[in-house]
């Protein structure tokens, strides 16, 4: 059986702020820096932005 | 001929300048009044701040640019503007008091045509006892990277922090704003993140309490009354994403914070709740809050007109709407457009050195009733398209005379493009890379939450991380005038 990653759990404590959000499961963290997911999110960034950019001048 | 007078060669007043000197050619004078001999592209200041770039990384010196564009640069403070003359001449003028090119404390008058008034903030420190040290500048007990100056000597700060970290003594780190009603806590969340990561990448991480303090509401805020992003198929506030980050990280907050007073390794604070408290820090940075440069106005006969032109705070008062009215009362129209004085049409301001109408964010004061709210940002984007905007207003009235059309650039019809860096590392780092439209929330246009979900965006990764690495080569780029500059938008 696969270990289990809790590093994402180790800043939550019951009750505190910290449990009332959210926090990124270790796949998420992953895709963050993956190389070849963030050459295709900047291009897809870029889009968006240059549109906003657009639509403000 | 005319003369057209920029006061302030930062982001807006820099992008005002060149673009007036470029359209109006050399029929035309344009004349850059600054104190500063360099630019300094402030976004990258926090990299400077945490040893990840070097001053001469995020500066360059004004004058060989102004020279190539054929701007008249003076190194110099404006200190007061006279828009009706003096007695024996109607030509409007300001004064000012040379910093440098060898006329240090020399002052003189500067006659103009048109004045656009881009001076920025005035970093006041002093508003907070103990955050400056008592003559307007930084104080002893915290670090800044508001300026480039300030960031590197922050750096070095941090340097003696880390050492200590490294000799396995527990370190406590305190970010955030240093008065309840600071703006840019963007600039704080990128340096608590940063430093975070480079504490990371150490391998000191366990031995440092990174803190949080601010003045807003919620995480989140940014001065904008935050912001909706659509994820998952919701329309998540950035409230749930800023707490997910310093959660993950490991960043306790406290909000809702006016910082009272600082002393050495000691900071004290009021709360929303009416909560007081006290913090103790090894290494603080605390935003000061903004206020206006201080420039003084006078009428022809000399008598002071300063409340005429300008806010109590300092800013130049434009075509905004500025009838006190609580905060359920607050429109997008009440936002300037123009940028123009009402009283005297040959004035203009723009970034910072506006008057905004009222903030964006929701006014909030503690029981004792202490302002605790953040105030108004303008950031790169919305202050270079108002630089260029009233620039191009300039132009047209000297072109076409008084009935010339001017530029509109109301922050509740332009969006921001903002990318916040959580640590800086080519194959490792991270940003927030974000859109809003527009700045100021419209909820007439966009009831409930104040802008359009299809153009207003985040994520947070490490494409973010080379927009902002690439953003900074790009604007400073386009500041040195270098070919195909004007392709480059605001």
């Amino acid at each position: 059986m696969a270990s289990v990653d809790h590093s994402i759990e180790k800043n939550i404590k019951p009750y505190d702020p910290s449990f009332e959000t959210m926090v990124p499961t270790p796949f998420v963290k992953f895709m963050r820096t993956c190389i070849l997911w963030q050459i295709i999110r900047f291009i897809v960034i870029n889009i968006k932005m240059l549109i906003v950019v657009q639509k403000s001048h | 001929m005319a003369r057209v007078v920029v006061m302030g060669g930062g982001v807006s007043g820099h992008t005002a300048a060149t673009f007036a000197k470029k359209w109006l050619g050399n029929e035309h004078e344009v004349v850059v009044v600054t104190p500063n001999s360099n630019w300094n592209w402030i976004p990258s200041n926090i990299w400077v701040g945490v040893g990840e770039m070097k001053k001469e990384d995020v500066v360059f010196p004004l004058a060989p640019v102004y020279e190539k564009a054929g701007i008249d640069y003076r190194q110099a403070k404006a200190v007061s503007i006279h828009p009706e003359g003096k007695e024996g001449s109607d030509t409007p003028y300001i004064t000012i008091e040379y910093t440098g090119q060898g006329k240090e404390g020399q002052t003189e008058e500067i006659t103009y045509d048109y004045l656009i008034n881009a001076t920025g903030p005035k970093l006041n420190f002093d508003a907070t006892p103990g955050l400056g040290d008592g003559n307007g500048g930084l104080g002893n007990y915290t670090v800044s990277v508001c300026t480039a100056d300030h960031a590197v000597h922050a750096n070095n700060e941090l340097r003696k922090v880390f050492e200590k970290a490294k000799q396995g003594e527990k370190q406590k780190i305190v970010v955030g704003t240093g008065h309840g009603m600071c703006t840019c806590q963007g600039a704080a969340f990128e340096y608590i993140f940063n430093i975070e990561f480079e504490a990371q990448k150490a391998g000191i991480r366990d031995n440092l309490d990174i803190q949080w303090i601010s003045n807003e509401a919620f995480l989140g805020d940014f001065g904008i009354g935050g912001l909706h992003l659509k994820r998952g198929g919701y329309a998540a506030s950035s409230k749930l994403f800023a707490e997910s980050l310093y959660v993950e990280r490991g960043v306790d907050w406290t909000i809702g914070a006016h910082v009272s007073k600082v002393e050495e390794g000691k900071l004290y604070y009021e709360q929303l709740d009416g909560t007081e408290g006290e913090m103790e820090f090894d290494f603080a940075m605390l935003i000061p809050p903004f206020a206006g440069v201080g420039l003084k106005a006078y009428d022809k006969a000399g008598e002071d007109i300063t409340d005429k032109l300008f806010a109590p705070n300092g800013f130049l008062k434009v075509d905004a709407d500025y009838t006190p009215k609580p905060y359920e009362e607050w429109k997008a129209s009440d936002w300037p457009r123009t940028y123009q004085n009402p009283d005297y049409h040959n004035i203009f301001a723009c970034g910072i050195a506006f008057a905004p109408p009222h903030l964006i964010s929701k006014p909030m004061k503690s029981p004792k009733g202490t302002p605790i709210n953040p105030t108004p940002p303008r950031t790169g984007m919305p202050s270079g398209i108002i630089g260029k905007a009233v620039a191009h207003s300039v132009v047209d009235l000297i072109k076409e005379g008084p009935n010339a059309h001017l530029h509109e650039a109301s922050m509740a019809e332009m969006g921001a493009a903002c990318v916040a860096s959580a640590g800086k590392g080519l194959t490792n780092g991270l940003a927030a890379a974000l859109t809003v439209y527009p700045v100021v929330p419209d909820f007439e246009k966009y009831p409930g939450i104040g802008r359009d979900l299809d153009y207003t965006f985040g994520e947070i990764g490490l494409a973010g991380h080379w927009i902002k690495h690439i953003l900074h080569h790009m604007f400073i780029y386009k500041a040195k005038l270098k070919p195909g500059w004007t392709l480059i938008p605001e």
